[in-house]
């Protein structure tokens, strides 16, 4: 028995302790891995270092290896920065953000996959922009990093964090519900918020399929890294404001992975289905690949 | 449960299987040869032959063949730095019949000897050797792994067993496989804890004892 086989004994663990959540997840992963605190605590700082160094060793000249990616975040930042944004400067950085992260992954550059690589950019991109914004430390950062690694862990528990077992929603949607509740614990939202931020972060993803076009993690990939990130930003802003899933979260994961055995292996990294079936995408794997 | 399953791994993308995983088997190869190999050839099959070239996959493998770590940000110019290293390599395509979908064979060449690795990466970057020249085995290199070779005659489990057992090394699994009998076998012991050098150098000079080699 593990505090992280439901999202509900894990909140209670920690109240039962008197414990911050994150607190709780850094104990109980560091005895069931046998990792010192100490040791844990730097790794995780180690982590958010290697996101900063992704996000700012981006090269808008860079293409990635297939050629189907690469400037689009300079375009975004030059967008953001010209104040001409429908949704103002910040939203505009954390669109920026997601793309620039999920170009670096595409372009080989090293980066913390966060649950995966092809979702690496969802909770760089709420948390970098959120610290520049609102002057969080990095002692905040880390902490929100490890509430969010309590998520996923139960994620990949009880439904998946791969996208080949469940599709996109278990990829970019988990790493959605990762950052929302990410997100409420920054902003000083309780425990039972960062777990409504969750649910509908995941709730909102659920049924996404995964479809890359010629099997590559650039398209539709990069894009909804984007849309990972804004969910997270909208789920834990509706969750701040008191609004509360109806379903609990431990049932919405539960569906998630239902959802996702349903669905056809074709939407499940194959690069069979979906988007990577169009006739364009057909017609770039034949062009690339030669078959 | 690890936070750093889900904050994490650290690597070079794309791709944790096709590219994270795919250094990991060229960092295993290089270990159960010896070292860096003179020569490669790397045989993709499968989703690897397909889709590699997109996700770096040959990149990775040869920076796994010359020592690189799944998180090296020399792994996208490899290709450059083999050639610094004299490593020679060169790419194919293969079909083996009930391999993994993302497996490799690699013919690697170090000093006179081949040694032939079927290795398939299994997802979120862990890999499986599949199998040693031709015999069939299974191991992910993700604890202290001992593979000892030796001539099929009585005694030789016995002989590894009792030096792991002086050396206070507790042994988590223990497979052995065999060719024929009377040929050669293969023991793959998953250990507690790493094995210095010495104690892999007194393996080899037990009678029978062909080959012994320890991915720490």
């Amino acid at each position: 028995m593990s505090v992280f086989d439901s999202v509900s004994r894990m909140l209670d663990a920690a109240q039962r302790r008197s414990l911050p959540l994150w607190e709780l997840v850094l104990e109980a992963s560091a005895q069931e891995s046998g990792m010192s605190r100490d040791d844990s605590l730097r790794t995780m700082q180690q982590r958010l270092a290697v996101m900063r160094q992704a996000d700012a060793g981006y090269n808008p000249a860079q293409r990635s290896p297939s050629g189907l990616s690469g400037g689009d975040a300079e375009k975004l930042r030059v967008h953001a920065a010209s104040g001409a944004t429908i949704a103002g400067p910040f939203v505009g950085s954390i669109l920026a953000a997601a793309l620039r992260m999920g170009e670096c992954n595409a372009c080989m550059h090293r980066i913390v996959a966060a649950p995966t690589a092809g979702a690496c950019g969802v909770l760089p991109a709420v948390l970098l922009p959120y610290a520049a914004q609102f002057g969080a430390n990095d002692e905040a950062l880390v902490r929100a990093l490890y509430v969010s690694a309590g998520y996923g862990a139960v994620i990949a528990r009880r439904a998946s964090i791969s996208g080949a077992e469940a599709g996109c929603q278990a990829e970019i949607g988990s790493a959605s519900a990762m950052a929302a509740a990410a997100l409420v614990q920054l902003h000083g939202g309780t425990d039972a918020q960062t777990a409504h931020a969750a649910a509908i972060a995941l709730k909102n993803l659920m049924g996404l399929v995964c479809d890359p076009v010629a099997g590559l993690v650039e398209v539709p990939c990069i894009k909804r890294n984007v849309i990972g990130a804004m969910n997270a930003l909208s789920a834990a802003e509706l969750a701040l404001a008191g609004v509360e899933s109806r379903i609990p979260v431990d049932e919405v994961i539960d569906a998630m992975r239902a959802v996702g055995t349903a669905m056809s292996p074709a939407l499940r990294e194959t690069g069979h289905g979906g988007l990577a079936a169009s006739p364009t995408a057909v017609a770039f794997r034949e062009a690339f690949f030669g078959t | 449960m690890n936070v750093f399953d889900l904050i994490g791994p650290v690597m070079v993308g794309p791709s944790s299987s096709h590219t994270a995983g795919a250094v990991r088997i060229g960092l295993v190869s290089r270990k159960l040869l010896g070292g860096q190999p003179e020569e490669a050839e790397l045989l993709l099959h499968g989703s690897f032959a397909a889709t590699g070239r997109g996700h770096g996959t040959d990149r990775a493998l040869v920076a796994g063949l010359l020592g690189m770590e799944p998180d090296d940000e020399r792994v996208p110019e490899s290709f450059l730095w083999a050639e610094k290293a004299g490593l020679r390599f060169h790419f194919g395509v293969i079909n083996m019949p009930d391999a993994h979908p993302n497996s490799v064979l690699l013919r690697l060449h170090r000093g006179g000897k081949e040694l032939r690795v079927v290795a398939a990466s299994v997802g979120g970057g862990r890999i499986e050797i599949r199998r040693l020249n031709d015999m069939t085995l299974r191991f992910t290199a993700e604890q202290p792994t001992l593979i000892v070779s030796n001539r099929d005659h009585p005694g030789s489990v016995a002989d590894v067993s009792r030096v792991l057992a002086e050396a206070g090394v507790n042994i988590g699994t223990f497979q052995v496989n065999r060719d024929e009998r009377g040929g050669v076998a293969v023991m793959v012991i998953e250990v507690d804890s790493p094995l210095p050098d010495e104690l892999v150098a007194q393996i080899r000079t037990l009678p029978d004892i062909l080959s012994a080699v320890c991915i720490n």
